[in-house]
């Protein structure tokens, strides 16, 4: 094997994108724990970690930028780097999402109990499977895990267009349990992009190790490409 | 206008070393076509199959096909018309170094026969204007010997020469390994604006050369072929792996 620096830089930035891909799965984790048993201390846990998140970003960033300028990567070491720029992206975002969820928790822990017609755990538990699957596809460079959740996104997306529905109509009849339907809707809102960002994700792994570009096939044919989720 | 390049059953030896072996592939006209491998791998015997100059060594000897622009460079043409057909230019700049840039680019012609004194000045100027050298020394053309030009004007020079005598195809053997990055950048813009008049075949080491100057791309190992495909795929998602391991640098 030639080109050894380069090989163990590749490896030193998967290392990094995956202390930045724990840390993310951790605080949406977090964030829906928060919500679960309304507590307040988990939220400044995922605060902290935001932080940690958004420089670990940077770094990564800075990582894959001096190796593409350095190193002239080819083939599936430039489709590596891309990915991993990509995903460090959508990563950083999911951080957004957990603090998001958490900082509604906060909000809701101010406002009388409701019973809303919404399961934000289950859509929780989904899309926190998600996530975890697209980033143990990133670890094994396995594209089949990744395409398998291609399909979970339908799942989560029909979950909030549901939330949406029941929630709205529980501001109209309801009118004095708007402010924690609207916090609900909020939560449901941030579970539907963390579902997003892994399907992101997944379409990245695919396209590192397969070369092939998996994204956008729903809004082209209608339903996702048979063949992407073959 | 640049014509298309069919090679069948293509081998070659050196002695008894078999340097190229069953090498079929069509190179498009009016495009460039890179080649890259590690040293010996036999892109560099197998362009000088393309204009007949691997057999001037005398241990040397070829088997197959070439048939450019449908002739058959080695049952139906001699070598002199051939080399006039297909151009080349070498890793290093060679110009006669005791002439003006003026004889340089005309020697071609001059050594056809072509005497023409108005026709010749025409030809110069065209062939440096279209190696992109003109406006560099259109005031020095029988002042100044090749010899006195940079490495980089050397090169475009030479490619001036290899087109005075209008050929169709245009070899090119790591053209631009010995400049300086602004010549090389030179020469890869020109390799651009020519490809429209002639076919193109370049061998090169560096890989991001032929990312940006080719759109079609082979990849030779040990004597043969072993991948010709666009450069996009060959260079973002090669089909076979050795491919792969040599452009990601993990042998080679």
């Amino acid at each position: 094997m030639t080109r050894i620096r380069f090989q163990q830089s590749l490896e030193d930035l998967k290392e990094q994108l995956l202390v930045m891909a724990g840390l993310a799965e951790q605080a949406i984790q977090r964030a829906i724990e928060a919500y679960r048993v309304r507590d307040l201390s988990i939220c400044d846990l995922v605060s902290r970690s935001e932080i940690a998140i958004n420089r670990l970003e940077r770094e990564i960033d800075q990582a894959a930028l001096d190796l593409l300028a350095m190193e002239q990567p080819m083939a599936s070491d430039l489709r590596f780097i891309l990915s991993v720029i990509k995903i460090n992206a959508d990563l950083e975002r999911v951080g957004d999402s957990a603090k998001a969820i958490s900082d509604r928790v906060r909000a809701m822990e101010q406002m009388a109990a409701a019973d809303l017609p919404v399961d934000i755990p289950r859509m929780a538990t989904l899309a926190a499977e998600m996530v975890r699957k697209c980033l143990q596809s990133f670890i094994e460079a396995d594209a089949d895990m990744a395409r398998s959740v291609l399909a979970m996104d339908d799942a989560v997306d029909a979950m909030n267009k549901a939330a949406y529905k029941a929630l709205t109509k529980v501001m109209e009849e309801q009118s004095h349990l708007a402010p924690q339907a609207l916090n609900a809707l909020m939560i449901s809102r941030a579970l539907e992009r963390v579902a997003d960002h892994a399907t992101n994700i997944a379409e990245d792994v695919v396209f590192w190790v397969q070369g092939a570009d998996v994204r956008h096939h729903k809004s082209v044919t209608g339903g996702r490409d048979p063949h992407a989720l073959a | 206008m640049g014509v298309g390049i069919e090679v069948s059953n293509l081998n070659a030896w050196y002695g008894t070393n078999h340097t190229l072996q069953d090498i079929n592939l069509h190179i498009p006209a009016n495009h460039a076509t890179a080649l890259i491998g590690p040293s010996g791998c036999g892109k560099s015997t197998f362009v000088r199959c393309l204009n007949r100059m691997h057999e001037t060594n005398p241990i040397a000897r070829v088997t197959g096909t070439v048939l450019i622009g449908g002739l058959d460079i080695y049952n139906d043409a001699k070598p002199v018309e051939i080399r006039r057909r297909v151009g080349m230019v070498f890793q290093r700049p060679n110009p006669f170094p005791t002439m003006s840039i003026y004889d340089n680019v005309a020697a071609g012609l001059k050594l056809n026969g072509y005497t023409h004194r108005r026709a010749l000045d025409e030809i110069v100027e065209k062939s440096l204007k279209n190696s992109a050298l003109w406006d560099e020394v259109k005031d020095d053309l029988k002042k100044k010997s090749g010899a006195s030009l940079s490495g980089g004007q050397q090169q475009r020079l030479c490619i001036a020469r290899a087109l005075a005598v209008d050929p169709e195809v245009l070899l090119m053997d790591e053209p631009a390994s010995a400049l300086d990055p602004v010549s090389t950048s030179k020469i890869e813009d020109l390799i651009f604006q020519l490809k429209s008049q002639y076919t193109i075949v370049i061998v090169t080491h560096n890989m991001q050369q032929a990312a940006r100057v080719a759109e079609k791309t082979g990849f030779f190992l040990n004597g043969r072929m072993v991948e010709f495909d666009s450069t996009h795929k060959i260079f973002t998602n090669p089909s076979d792996k050795r491919t792969e391991d040599y452009i990601t640098g993990r042998f080679g």
